[in-house]
């Protein structure tokens, strides 16, 4: 009888992300991946700062925590030295747009045979809901009390569309996991990003637009809604490039 | 015959299985909360389960196991 | 007897990296230590290593994280201002029990300072390499032999103590061409096959390796960090190196390191010729410093002269390693400016009562 059971590729801690907070579900679909790839003893995953801190908890293959927005560096060091292992980031907004920015957009250029788990939910999360480079204009945070003001603020930065300029890029794709369709293009997108390193045909990330209920101050349904209505519209969802690069 | 189970202490409650659920038969119960203080998602009709996991599969904290039914 | 060629100081070190298995080398150009990563772009694709010019210093130190956490041998290399972007990436590689190797090749400081040498970084890389309770081995070299020798001697240590490695050179050291003599040993990348704690990936036949820094219960970090102080007493204990000349009949020990040493020397012969009994003490190791050879190097001196290429930084390791029984006084010229071995002795002179 066929059964759904969590993967091999996640341990059975009890996660502390909060209830209805889509950083579970895209846990569970890169344990998915790894298992079905067989490939958990080949793997090393790279967390960072923010929520997914403790990451290296929850997934059961080699894990390395980061410092903020460097894991494209860290996940560069460990492929260069290791080059036939897998090697995975799992990076907030803050995290892989802010301080990051730079060593995302190299690991991108230099078309680093690793994968980018990008975690879209227009916030910091962790410290508690300030502007992330993804917060829309408009949007209510600790740090916009007003609502983001592009004239004092700026505008949000779409990485996907950044990133698919670059030649190293094998993979820049947008999903979402408001429900169960989409749930499968994400896990399809994620398994690309692994086959791409598999073959070493160069960088992928897969942007994944996602919830933070507690920050938006929503009920988790709710939180999926606002996801549907504004998000969506703002940050499209596709494949923006797909394609080896070597 | 499906059978869908929520690990009692694990889930919180989210409701995101609750929109999942083709057959809307999956609901929060109001009776009992959990160690963690939530109360938890459950099928509120085992016999009209088909398996079809979507439930399991929006499910954050991997709390729902289904068994039977096409994959 | 070994063959000799005659190198640079960056280059020697670079070569010497080699040796020791340095597989990997992440780094970013900067006057005075470009040399390093120029001769390491040439010679670590041909001997199985990979060189990569990262995008910042700051992507730098992070990819020898990832380098060191998967177990694997790495250098990085920079000079002052880049040693100030690194310093929470090294806080991250001490705070996860890492080894790796640090070069700063020292130049004028602060801010965008100079591009001549100087020794103004000794209190960052010694008391203040990055946040936290954290120590890193800190080797002095004077020659360019001896930035050859303390590279491999850098690689081993860090890996027997699990603690990054800084090669404290200056400009000068990395620029001038001397005779160097390497190990004659066949050049054969590291692997992590000693390293168990490595995140590698775990093959299926462990458990899974996590290379963290993070302890949220204070009571777990604060064991942690006693348990890194434990392995840096047994290095405090048995690591320092340092070398004493003339100091049995002198009434004054110059203290000086690197670069600064050598000058040191020449100035006390010449104190010596003036009829001033003057000895030298060059500390090799900076962390953990010799304070026990100090001490005995110093047991018949009535003064101490430390003479450093900053405003005065390692005079106060000096006045505490002396428990400051004796006084020390201080010599320097920073921002760029070499001391010349006369002005050294004339401060000897003074303090020597003598013109």
């Amino acid at each position: 009888m066929p059964e759904f059971k969590r993967p091999h590729a996640l341990t059975d801690a009890y996660l502390h992300y909060c209830p209805g907070c889509t950083h579970g579900i895209v846990h569970r679909l890169v344990a998915e991946v790894i298992d079905e790839m067989g490939i958990e003893g080949d793997t090393i995953g790279v967390c960072p700062v923010g929520c997914s801190v403790m990451a290296y908890d929850y997934f059961r293959c080699d894990m390395m925590e980061a410092s903020h927005g460097r894991s494209p560096a860290v996940a560069t060091g460990i492929k260069r030295a290791n080059p036939d292992k897998f090697v995975f980031t799992y990076q907030g907004d803050g995290d892989l747009a802010a301080i990051g920015t730079a060593e995302t957009v190299h690991a991108a250029t230099r078309g680093e045979n690793i994968t980018v788990i990008f975690i879209n939910n227009t916030t910091y999360g962790m410290t508690g809901g300030q502007m992330a480079p993804t917060t829309l204009p408009g949007q209510v945070t600790q740090t916009t009390p007003y609502g983001r003001d592009t004239s004092v603020e700026g505008f949000p930065v779409k990485i996907c569309e950044m990133l698919s300029q670059l030649d190293g890029v094998a993979l820049a794709q947008r999903v979402t996991v408001i429900d169960p369709k989409n749930i499968r293009i994400a896990k399809e997108a994620i398994r690309k990003g692994f086959e791409f390193q598999k073959n070493k045909q160069g960088f992928s990330i897969i942007e994944v637009l996602s919830t933070c209920p507690t920050n938006w101050g929503m009920t988790p349904v709710q939180a999926l809604d606002r996801l549907r209505s504004e998000m969506i519209p703002y940050y499209p969802l596709g494949v923006f490039k797909e394609g080896a690069v070597r | 015959m499906a059978k869908m189970t929520v690990e009692f202490d694990r889930c919180k409650g989210c409701g995101l299985c609750v929109t999942a659920c083709p057959k809307k038969i999956v609901a929060i119960q109001q009776e009992k909360l959990n160690k963690k203080g939530y109360y938890t998602a459950a099928c509120i009709d085992d016999d009209a389960c088909i398996g079809c996991a979507l439930c399991a599969m929006m499910c954050p904290d991997c709390a729902i196991t289904v068994l039977g039914g096409e994959k | 007897m070994a063959e000799k060629s005659l190198m640079k100081g960056n280059e020697a070190l670079a070569e010497a990296a080699l040796r020791a298995g340095c597989k990997c080398f992440f780094g970013y150009p900067i006057t005075p230590q470009t040399e390093i990563a120029a001769y390491l772009s040439k010679r670590m694709p041909k001997v199985g290593g990979t060189f990569l010019q990262a995008e910042s210093e700051v992507a730098a130190i992070n990819m020898i994280y990832g380098c060191a956490g998967s177990g694997i041998r790495c250098m990085t290399s920079s000079s002052s201002p880049g040693i100030s972007l690194k310093t929470e990436g090294i806080s991250y590689i001490a705070g996860a029990d890492l080894p790796c190797v640090i070069i700063n090749v020292q130049r004028g400081g602060p801010g965008l300072g100079g591009i001549q040498p100087s020794q103004a970084d000794y209190w960052q890389v010694t008391h203040a390499l990055g946040h936290g309770d954290f120590h890193a081995l800190v080797f002095a070299p004077s020659t360019v032999q001896e930035m050859a020798d303390t590279v491999t001697k850098a690689f081993d240590l860090a890996d027997k103590y699990r603690m990054p490695a800084v090669i404290l050179a200056d400009g000068l050291l990395g620029q001038m061409m001397e005779p160097v003599a390497f190990e004659d040993v066949e050049i054969k990348m590291s692997d992590a096959s000693n390293k168990p704690w490595a995140a590698n990936g775990h093959g299926n036949k462990r458990e899974h390796n996590i290379i963290n820094s993070l302890f949220l219960q204070p009571t777990e970090l604060e064991d942690k960090i006693k348990e890194r102080f434990k392995r840096y007493e047994t290095a405090k204990a048995t690591e320092t190196l340092a070398v004493a000349e003339n100091c049995e009949d002198a009434d004054i020990v110059v203290v000086a390191y690197g670069s600064t040493a050598r000058l040191a020397k020449s100035a006390a012969e010449m104190a010596r010729k003036s009829g001033l009994k003057v000895g030298t003490f060059r500390p090799v190791t900076l962390w953990p410093f010799p304070e026990k050879e100090l001490n005995e190097a110093c047991k018949n001196a009535k003064k101490v002269l430390t003479v450093e290429m900053s405003m005065g930084q390692m005079v106060d390791d000096v006045k505490l390693a002396l428990n400051c029984r004796l006084p020390v006084e201080f010599y320097g010229r920073t921002g760029g400016v070499v001391p010349s071995p006369a002005e050294i002795c004339n401060k000897l002179k003074e303090m020597g009562g003598i013109n």
